[in-house]
């Protein structure tokens, strides 16, 4: 279990203000300026020493993310792009940060922008959160006129502009070529890779981008050592961890955690417990919608980590801990996310367009038991040709959820059937 | 996207200008990105053209955009219709938006839908007849451990049930601003029955 030494958002649920006096008492500003005068080279490092792995749902390690930007600057801007679209559902973390720790995101800018030779960041926050987005402008004024932010950043001799950029509605502009896209002032529509964002991102010049939570947490690894931050988790995924967690249980909360806690204990322990109990549970989607739900069977052992949840054949994502008891409709909930998919698809690649609606008629038929028990290797055989063969990972986050629906409750889809068949044969005698 | 299947375009309002107000914001915001990028700026000068003209955006009113950000009118046009919070139809002048996504699904949003519908006696994508309420649905608002939750202007209401939701609407209509955030009562996501960490008690 984390001590509360080791949490770094410790304004999670917003007790104290969001304000910059405020934010000092925290601990945030302290020393900045000799973190920045550390160089590039080393603030990669410990980055990369820390073990790092993005935030956002990929789980990229970000100091190897950091270290793809060119090196020496050809005289022109540089972009750190910050991620602040989130709309996976089932995760409400980064909204926590922007509203009650503004100040840990902004010198996460200043931090990393020095640690890869960006010019210019800009913060591009979802349109509905309109409340935050005054928050972090106010925070972000409030930077600048402390000479935090701007030319000579934190008297560093480092010149850093901020600017926050509003959305307006299209989950697709999370994906981060999207973003770029819609930040340029066009249809949120992924970009092939390559080129990478590294090379060729924003206006076409060296951008990252990377997830509001990843670059908050930055400032606390490089002022308490990258041995601080490795030494929490486990191998290959350390660090703390907010975590969010909806749906039915007790107590629903956002929390920040211990990489790898148990799932069981971080509900039991947090949320209040299952409703009903433990043994009510049904199943949970562990990382958001994109990721494959996990029945109880496996809820009772995993671990919360990046690893952990792949071997499960689900993944950590954005650690939105949607949990669903006995009473679910299960296919139902699937169903649900299938039409979120079909809505928010960009409509640019045909597999992802045509697959997602196919998905969510079928699975809406599916939960109604009225098709044919053939169709559920049908719909299987849907999600592969959408699976890997689309621009971003929408398909695949679209195709995700509903194998795992197959693969953890075809009995159940096949007794609906049965049942529907039944129904009908006496209807129809 | 629904916002671009279905949905005709704008129907005609003569013309449409941007108070001086609202050029100085412009200004202010054509500032943050390079000169020869001013499309850059179409979100976020989208979003005061639909406030100015009370929730929605008339053809003219795309076109003054397309006009003062040198861009094409096309391509104000498909941004306009990709994104889901621009409305180019008119709507009423409260937006209502209720989250039915699988998180808020599972904590009771179709009591929250049946609340709306009730206490403003529209279907989902319909505006009440006197013009002040827009009930429509939204895919997730990202607060899930705060479901369900109602999106108003530019307000949260979360922790909503049947009659947190009445309630709700019900001060709206009498002209009132409810106080946004968890109607339960609780602060911001932090558990309902207190505090599990950040107690600051070590062992």
């Amino acid at each position: 279990m984390l001590q509360d030494r080791d949490r770094v958002f410790t304004n999670l649920y917003g007790e104290q203000p969001w304000n910059l006096d405020a934010a000092r008492k925290r601990g945030d500003w302290d020393g900045t300026r000799d973190l920045i005068l550390r160089g590039r080279e080393a603030l990669v490092q410990e980055i990369k020493d820390s073990g790092l792995r993005g935030r956002g749902g990929a789980g990229f390690p970000t100091g190897l993310k950091w270290s793809f930007m060119p090196k020496k600057s050809d005289g022109g801007p540089a972009y750190l792009v910050v991620n602040a679209d989130e709309s996976e559902p089932g995760t409400c973390k980064d909204r926590e940060i922007i509203r009650n720790e503004p100040h840990k995101l902004i010198e996460g800018c200043v931090l990393a922008s020095a640690a890869m030779g960006c010019t210019h960041c800009y913060i591009y926050i979802r349109g509905e959160f309109v409340r935050e987005a005054q928050i972090l402008q106010a925070a972000i004024e409030e930077a600048y006129a402390a000479g935090l932010v701007g030319r000579n950043a934190c008297k560093s001799g480092y010149d850093l502009e901020i600017h926050l950029h509003r959305g307006a509605g299209a989950y697709i502009c999370g994906e981060e070529t999207g973003l770029l896209e819609s930040l340029e002032g066009k249809k949120g529509q992924p970009r092939l890779k390559p080129p990478f964002p590294a090379a060729v991102g924003l206006y076409g010049r060296p951008t990252t981008v990377n997830n509001v939570e990843t670059i908050a947490v930055v400032p606390a690894i490089l002022r308490r050592g990258a041995a601080w931050f490795a030494g929490l988790g486990r191998q290959n995924n350390t660090g703390t961890k907010i975590f969010c967690i909806s749906g039915h249980v007790n107590q629903p909360c956002t929390v920040e955690e211990e990489m790898g806690i148990p799932l069981k204990t971080l509900i039991e322990k947090h949320a209040g417990g299952v409703r009903g109990g433990w043994d009510n549970l049904l199943a949970i989607i562990p990382g958001g919608s994109s990721v494959p739900l996990i029945p109880k069977s496996v809820c009772e052992a995993v671990r919360m980590d990046f690893d952990s949840l792949r071997e499960a054949q689900s993944g950590l994502g954005t650690a939105g801990v949607i949990v669903m008891d006995r009473s679910t409709d299960i296919v139902r909930a699937i169903a649900r996310l299938s039409k979120f998919y079909m809505h928010e698809s960009c409509g640019q690649c045909t597999p992802c367009r045509e697959g997602t609606g196919w998905l969510w008629r079928m699975v809406t038929r599916l939960a109604e038991g009225d098709a044919e028990s053939e169709e559920i290797d049908l719909v299987w055989d849907v999600t592969k040709q959408i699976e890997g063969h689309t621009i971003c990972a929408l398909g695949d986050a679209a195709a995700w959820p509903v194998q795992g629906l197959i693969r953890h409750f075809r009995d159940e889809l096949e007794r609906r059937i049965a049942a529907k068949r039944k129904g009908g044969d006496r209807a129809a005698a | 996207m629904s916002a671009a299947s279905g949905e005709g375009m704008a129907p005609a309002v003569e013309s449409f200008a941007f108070s001086s107000e609202n050029l100085e914001k412009i200004r202010e915001i054509l500032a943050r990105y390079p000169e020869d990028r001013r499309a850059s700026a179409v979100l976020p000068v989208l979003h005061l053209a639909q406030e100015q003209h009370g929730g929605w955006l008339p053809r003219a009113a795309l076109d003054h955009v397309a006009e003062v950000l040198g861009m094409p009118r096309i391509s104000v046009y498909e941004v306009a219709t990709f994104y889901d919070m621009f409305n180019t139809e008119p709507v009423g002048r409260i937006q209502v938006r209720v989250c039915t996504t699988t998180p808020c699904w599972l904590c009771g949003s179709d009591e929250v839908v049946r609340a709306c519908k009730e206490v403003l006696g529209v279907e989902i994508g319909e505006s009440t007849p006197d013009g002040r309420f827009y009930l429509r649905e939204f895919e997730c608002l990202g607060a899930c451990a705060n479901a369900p939750v109602l999106w108003v202007d530019e307000d949260y209401y979360e922790d909503l049930d049947y009659e947190r939701t009445k309630a709700v609407l019900e001060a709206l209509k009498r002209g009132e601003r409810p106080k946004p955030g968890p109607q339960s009562g609780r602060k911001g996501s932090m558990p309902a029955g207190g505090k599990t960490t950040l107690l600051f008690e070590e062992k």
